[in-house]
């Protein structure tokens, strides 16, 4: 049994225990940080087989910024998960359907189609694969890629455009004008007559009589 | 290093255009309120800009750039020049408008010239990838315009549907150039098309992948079956936008079609040619027929635009050069016409008040005889009768398929346009023999109400002298679709 064989038994071993904890957790946060356990012991097993720009995106993009959005929604709704598992024993039957056919398929597959798979770094072992994918992204595909960075933009312009509007209840004042107050502005004298003294009005007759 | 042989000139209208909605962008931020006229007068100095630099990078030949992702030939010089005096005289007509309904301001202009950009993208698109890429420019920023009136329910309505629908078809699009991938291994326009003819191709993918493209297509163009969204999308979105998108954008899908079907997939023509002759011929018979109930003048254009995105896919499918030809002119020569319709709306709406009721153009000649004439001019061109460009149009494109040997079918669509006529015919006899309801003065503004009589001239010249504006179209295409 070679190091990189015990490796991926770990990382293999972690991804699972942690992706059955993802379903059975009781609390939605720990579901959620297994969850992110599963990403990173994923990404480690995209690493043992050489396809590092796979791993590092599914930690950046998954780990770093999703599971991270995902966490805080799930921190922020208050999730009865009682509610949420009431209905798991009724489901258990089709869910055991479903998870029967896949495994029946996937073993299928690696039986059939196992034969003639050659493991990824015999395909491209001399480049790194990050390297190779930046090279044509910033060669041959760098037309496509510059627009893409342009409909971000438009995404951007068009978000604020639709959603970015001034507040009406909003209290800020600018404090230059409030510097530039006079008190001519704010402030008016009226000179009050003295009165009579009127008499207390009559209670209302309009109002209804209890 | 591999950059080191990019030519970039071909793409530098693009490059401007990008830096320049940038510095718009950057320069809004320290605008006061009162100065925003800046943004009037800068988008329209940058769109100047761009058609000199068009019309300085422009050659008579082909040439290709970024690996072959980046095409400039004549067609796309045309295009682009005719893109971008759409936009001119949108900004133009859409000033006074734009301003009553609190949407002056940079989004606006930004969008809208990032949406020229994508039509500059995808008419001078090689390969599907930017293509798509291209596309996905312009629609985005079409649904954040028609968006953009946010206190209005129709406005949002609008907006929300034309995204979805739109992204349901670019999803569609998406999946047959999967598929002519697969069958082909290829993205690029001319080799899809080499390999295809050497008989190295799976065509069973690539027929799979071709209806789905030609789906896709259909629904950006309007034509029925797919057009479910134009008479939501025109009536629900602020006027100036609609005019937008009723004219610009279809002269990127005419280039879109032409080029994939044309130009990438010319040896399927006999699959594609059946497709687009029922798209046509539906396109033509629904859009007709049903703007004959609209009260509406923007659902009636709606209705109108379908039908005639049915004439312009006919051309295509004649598939030859004189089809191509006569489907540019068509394209081109709609935009004067879209344009002059939507201009009149905008003529007739103030502040709090749109005049898109058929009702409102009542007595149009007897308030204005001025107007009444545009108002005529438009309508005859857009009914196809002589003396005006829509009646050259319809003509050239009939030719074409008469000259493809198509009897019938001219037959039908000639018989479908008389019905046409109707509505077009109606509003005529609303301005012209009915009195006015209101007395209202029309829009004050100056600039605009000078474009639109000029819009109205320029129908009028090119039905008696379209010539030269012919050869020019046929020139175009002969130069760019060389087979």
């Amino acid at each position: 049994m070679s190091f990189q064989d015990i490796v991926f038994i770990v990382f293999a071993a972690i991804l699972l225990v942690s992706g059955f904890r993802v379903v059975t957790s009781k609390n939605p946060v720990h579901a959620a940080l297994f969850l992110v356990l599963a990403f990173v012991s994923a990404s480690a097993l995209w690493l043992l087989i050489e396809a590092e720009f796979l791993g590092i995106g599914l930690v950046l993009i998954y780990v770093g910024a999703v599971m991270v959005l995902f966490l805080f929604v799930v921190m922020m709704l208050n999730i009865d998960i009682e509610l949420l598992r009431k209905g798991f024993w009724k489901s258990l039957p089709l869910a055991a359907v479903v998870a029967a056919i896949m495994v029946s398929e996937l073993i299928l597959l690696i039986k059939v189609r196992g034969a003639d798979v050659k493991p990824a770094n015999d395909v491209m072992h001399s480049a790194s694969n990050s390297h190779a994918l930046g090279k044509l992204l910033y060669s041959d595909f760098i037309y496509p890629f510059e627009i893409a960075a342009v409909i971000l933009l438009v995404a951007l312009v068009a978000a604020v455009g639709l959603t970015f509007r001034k507040r009406k209840d909003s209290k800020y004042v600018d404090p230059g004008k409030q510097a530039k107050v006079m008190r001519a502005d704010r402030l008016k004298v009226l000179r009050v007559q003295s009165e009579k003294f009127l008499e207390q009005p009559q209670p209302n007759a309009d109002t209804p009589a209890e | 290093m591999m950059l080191a042989g990019l030519n970039i000139v071909p793409a530098l209208p693009e490059t401007f255009l990008l830096c320049a909605v940038s510095v718009l962008l950057m320069l809004d931020l320290f605008l006061k309120e009162n100065s925003r006229a800046i943004l009037l007068g800068g988008s329209l100095l940058s769109l100047i800009v761009t058609a000199l630099i068009v019309l300085n990078v422009g050659e008579s030949g082909v040439i290709y750039t970024f690996h072959h992702m980046y095409v400039l030939d004549p067609l796309a010089t045309a295009m682009k020049l005719a893109a971008i005096a759409t936009v001119f005289v949108i900004f133009v007509y859409g000033t006074q408008y734009v301003t009553d309904r609190g949407m002056f301001k940079s989004e606006y202009y930004a969008l809208m010239l990032f949406a020229l950009m994508g039509i500059c993208v995808l008419v001078s698109a090689n390969n599907f990838l930017s293509m798509y890429v291209g596309l996905e420019l312009l629609s985005l920023s079409s649904y954040a315009l028609v968006a953009l009136e946010r206190d209005s329910v129709k406005s949002t309505e609008a907006g929300m549907k034309y995204f979805v629908l739109g992204a349901l078809a670019s999803g569609m699009l998406l999946y047959g150039i999967s598929m002519v991938y697969g069958g082909t291994k290829s993205l690029d326009v001319n080799e899809v098309a080499t390999i295809i003819g050497s008989g190295a191709a799976n065509m069973v993918l690539v027929k799979i992948g071709l209806v789905f493209i030609v789906a896709g297509l259909a629904f950006k163009l309007g034509a029925v079956p797919f057009h479910m969204w134009v008479p939501d999308v025109y009536h629900g979105a602020p006027t100036a936008v609609t005019m937008f998108v009723s004219s610009a954008p279809k002269l990127a899908a005419f280039v879109f079609v032409s080029r994939v079907l044309g130009q990438a997939l010319p040896a399927l023509h006999g699959e594609w040619q059946q497709m687009l002759m029922v798209l046509a011929v539906l396109s033509i018979a629904i859009g007709n027929i049903t703007a004959i109930a609209q009260t509406n003048l923007k659902r009636m254009f709606a209705y109108s635009a379908i039908s005639h995105m049915g004439f312009v896919i006919l051309g295509v499918m004649v598939n030859s050069q004189a089809g191509y030809a006569a489907s540019a002119f068509y394209v081109i020569t709609y935009m004067l016409m879209t344009l002059g319709g939507f201009g009149l709306i905008l003529l007739l709406t103030k502040a709090g008040f749109e005049g898109d009721q058929l009702s409102d153009l009542k007595g149009l000649a007897q308030r204005s005889p001025l107007f009444g004439g545009v108002l005529l001019l438009v309508m005859f061109s857009m009914a196809g009768i002589p003396s005006t460009v829509g009646f050259i149009s319809k003509f050239s494109v009939l030719s074409a398929v008469l000259a493809g040997g198509n009897v019938a079918l001219a037959v039908i669509v000639v018989l479908l346009s008389v019905i046409g006529a109707f509505y077009y015919l109606r509003i005529v006899k609303l301005a012209y023999f009915d009195a006015p309801e209101s007395t209202a003065e029309l829009s004050t503004d100056k600039g605009m109400k000078f474009a639109l009589v000029v819009n109205g001239l320029f129908i009028l010249a090119l039905g008696i002298l379209p010539q030269s504006l012919l050869d020019y179209c046929q020139q175009v295409v002969l130069a760019s679709f060389a087979s």
